[in-house]
C-alpha cells in the first residue's frame, strides 16, 4: 500500500449517474427477490411486533403502538439497507468483482463512483421505506396523506448512512470485518434511537448521546410525518443528516481513493 | 470497424494561426524520468518512453519490472512519484478524465462485470464514456462480430471461456473508439488458437490506425507484433528498438541447443572457437555468426539432441536480463 493521501475535494458531476444506472440495471435482474425482501421483513415486523406487542402495549408517547412502531422501522429500514448496501455490495464491486477497476479507466472518477454508489444506496433506502409505509397504511397504521413526505426523507436517510457504510468498505480488509461495524454501531442505534420506545425514556445521559446519532433525526422526522403531526425542529434534524451524508461522501472519496488509487 | 477517421476534439488543436496539425506530430505518449515508488520502495526508476502515433510499442520485462505500474500511471490511475509524463501532449494524471476518453485498457485480469450478458456489459461500460443509446447499439454489433462474439450477445459472462473473456474485453476496450489502445498482458493464459486470434485483431487495430502499447513477457508476441519496444527490469529500461535491431545487436544469429551436452562435446566447441557458449541448467547454449563448423560438428555426434533456430528475441531479454528465476 502507497501512504498516498489524496485529500481534494471531491466534484459529484454528471458521470455518477452512469453508475447509478449501472446498479438499476443489475437490481431490474432481481427485482423479484428484492422487492419480497422489500415487502416481507417489514410485514414481519409489523404483524410480530407491531400487532403481537402492540396489543399489550397499547398507545406509546399517544400513538397506536403500530403507527408509532411503522414510523421507527422505516427510518431504521432506510438505515439498514443503505449500510448493507454500502457495505456488502460496494465492497463486492470494489474488492473481488473489480468493477471499480474496470469503470476507472473510462472518464469515470472516484468522486463519480462514490456519488452513483451513494444515490443507488439512498435509491434502495426509499424503495424499502416506501415498501413499509405501503404495509403500515394497508395495516391501518397511516391516516394522512403527509405521510408521504416521510418517502424523500427515507432518500436523506439513506445518503446518510451510505457514506459511512462505503467508507467502511473501504477500510476492510474482508466481509468479517463488517460484523464489527453492525454490532457496535448499527445495533445500538437500532437499540436506542427511538425505534421502538420514545428516547425520553433513557437515562439523561444516554438521552443526550443519542442526539449525536442519525436515527434518532431520521425518526424524530418520519415519525410525526407518518402520524400526521407536526415536526419539532425539522432543520436541525435535516442538518445533522446532511451532515453525515457530506462528510461521509469525503470520508469515502478520500478512503476509496488510497484504496485504488496508489 | 467503423468511424475510424472520427476527429476527437482534442486531438485536433492547433497553434494559434500557424495552421498545422500539432496534435498529430506529438507522441501519443512520453515519459520522461518517470518515478514510481510504494512507500519509499522504487518500483520505476526514471524511465523515458517515446511512443509514436500509429505504432506498436511492447512494454517487456520480467515479473516485477515495473511493467504494470507503468501502465497504471499512463492511465492516471496511479499518482507519480516524479518525472514528467504526456498522454496526447497533455499531463497525466491531471487530464485524467478527458485523456482516457480516447483511450482503450485491457487489463491483465479480466474484469467483466458479472452482472451483466455480453452485450450489456459492452452497453454498460459504454455509458461510462457518455455514448448515446444508439450510438452504442451500432458500435456493440459492430465490435461483437470483430471479436467473432455476435452470435454470443445474451450470453451470461460466466459461462464464456477464458479465451473469449478476452475477446469481449478487447471489444470493451474498444467501446469509445479509442485512438491508444494499452493491452497488459493480452494473451497470458490462453490456448494457442485464442492467441493467434487476439494476434490477428492487434495487427487490425494497428491497420486500422490505432496505437497500440503492450506489456508481455511472451518474447515471440513482442516480435510479431512490436515497431519497437523497451525491456525493462527491475524499474529500469535497459534497452530499447526494434525487435529485428535489437536481435541483431545483442545475440549472434544462429543459436544451437544442446540438450545434455557432456564435457566432451563442450571442449569440442571451445575448441572450434566459431560459438559463445553458455550453460543452462541442463541445456548448452551455442550463439555462432556462421552456422557450418558448430553444425558439423553436432551432426557428427550420433546420438547428441539438438536444436538449431535463428536467434530470436527471447534470447536477447535473456541475455539482458539474466537468467535468474524471478518471483
Amino acid at each position: 500500500m502507497n501512504s498516498h493521501w489524496d485529500l481534494r475535494l471531491p466534484y459529484v458531476r454528471r458521470a455518477a449517474l452512469a453508475v447509478w444506472r449501472r446498479n438499476v440495471l443489475v437490481w431490474r435482474k432481481l427485482i423479484g427477490p428484492s422487492l419480497l425482501i422489500n415487502f416481507g421483513e417489514p410485514l414481519l415486523y409489523l404483524l410480530g411486533l407491531g400487532l403481537g406487542l402492540g396489543s399489550f402495549v397499547g398507545q406509546m408517547s399517544g400513538l397506536p403502538y403500530l403507527t408509532f412502531l411503522a414510523s421507527g422501522i422505516v427510518a431504521s429500514s432506510a438505515m439498514n439497507t443503505a449500510t448493507f448496501e454500502g457495505m456488502y455490495s460496494v465492497y463486492t464491486r470494489m474488492v473481488p468483482q473489480r468493477t471499480y477497476e474496470s469503470m476507472l479507466a473510462t472518464p469515470i472518477d472516484v468522486d463519480d463512483i462514490i456519488a452513483g454508489e451513494m444515490l443507488w444506496c439512498a435509491t434502495k433506502s426509499t424503495i424499502s421505506g416506501s415498501a413499509i409505509l405501503l404495509v403500515a397504511a394497508l395495516l391501518g397504521a397511516v391516516h394522512n396523506s403527509a405521510a408521504i413526505l416521510a418517502i424523500p426523507v427515507t432518500f436523506l436517510v439513506g445518503l446518510c448512512f451510505a457514506g459511512p457504510a462505503i467508507a467502511m468498505s473501504a477500510f476492510s480488509k474482508s466481509y468479517d470485518f463488517f460484523n464489527y461495524y453492525f454490532t457496535l454501531i448499527i445495533t445500538p442505534m437500532f437499540i436506542l434511537c427511538g425505534v421502538f420506545y420514545p428516547i425520553q425514556t433513557l437515562p439523561q445521559a444516554l438521552q443526550a448521546a443519542v442526539q449525536f446519532l442519525p436515527l434518532t433525526h431520521a425518526v424524530a422526522l418520519i415519525r410525526p410525518l407518518v402520524a400526521g403531526q407536526t415536526v419539532a425542529t425539522p432543520l436541525v434534524h435535516l442538518s445533522v443528516l446532511a451532515g453525515y451524508a457530506g462528510l461521509g461522501y469525503y470520508l469515502s472519496v478520500v478512503l476509496v481513493r488510497r484504496r485504488l488509487i496508489v | 470497424m467503423q468511424s475510424l477517421s472520427r476527429s476527437h476534439p482534442r486531438g485536433r488543436q492547433r497553434t494559434g494561426g500557424v495552421g498545422f496539425d500539432v496534435a498529430e506530430d506529438l507522441p501519443v505518449v512520453r515519459a520522461r524520468g518517470l518515478t514510481k515508488q510504494y512507500d519509499g520502495v522504487a518500483v520505476v526508476r526514471g524511465i523515458d518512453l517515446c511512443v509514436e502515433r500509429g505504432q506498436c510499442f511492447g512494454l517487456l520485462g520480467p515479473n516485477g519490472a515495473g511493467k504494470t505500474t507503468t501502465i497504471k500511471m499512463i492511465l492516471g490511475q496511479s499518482p507519480l512519484s516524479g518525472g514528467d509524463l504526456r498522454v496526447f501532449g497533455q499531463r497525466m494524471p491531471a487530464h485524467g478524465r478527458t485523456l482516457r476518453a480516447r483511450i482503450g485498457v485491457v487489463p491483465q485480469l479480466d474484469n467483466l462485470d458479472p452482472d451483466f450478458t455480453v452485450a450489456e456489459n459492452l452497453r454498460v461500460y459504454g455509458s461510462f464514456f457518455g455514448l448515446a443509446e444508439a450510438v452504442l447499439t451500432q458500435r456493440i454489433h459492430t465490435l461483437l462480430a470483430f471479436v467473432g462474439l455476435a452470435d454470443r450477445g445474451h450470453t451470461k459472462i460466466t459461462s464464456l471461456s477464458g479465451g473469449m473473456m478476452r475477446r469481449l474485453t478487447i471489444a470493451r476496450a474498444l467501446v469509445n473508439d479509442p485512438e491508444l489502445l494499452v493491452f497488459d498482458e493480452p494473451t497470458t493464459g490462453l490456448d494457442p488458437q485464442a492467441r493467434h486470434m487476439i494476434w490477428a485483431r492487434l495487427r487490425d487495430l494497428k491497420a486500422q490506425g490505432k496505437t497500440l502499447l503492450l506489456t508481455t513477457h511472451y518474447m515471440e508476441e513482442a516480435e510479431r507484433l512490436c515497431d519497437n519496444l523497451v525491456i525493462m527490469d527491475a524499474g529500469r529500461v535497459l534497452t530499447e528498438g526494434p525487435p529485428l535491431r535489437l536481435i541483431k545487436q545483442f545475440v549472434e544469429p544462429h543459436v544451437f541447443e544442446v540438450y545434455a551436452a557432456t564435457e566432451e562435446i563442450k571442449s569440442a566447441l571451445g575448441g572450434l572457437g566459431a560459438c559463445r557458449t553458455e550453460q543452462v541448467d541442463n541445456t548448452l547454449y551455442c550463439y555462432a555468426r556462421e552456422p557450418g563448423a558448430v553444425n558439423e560438428l553436432l551432426r557428427s555426434r550420433s546420438a547428441l539432441r539438438f536444436l538449431h533456430r535463428p536467434a530470436d528475441l527471447e534470447d536477447v531479454f535473456l541475455r539482458i536480463t539474466g537468467r535468474d528465476l524471478r518471483e
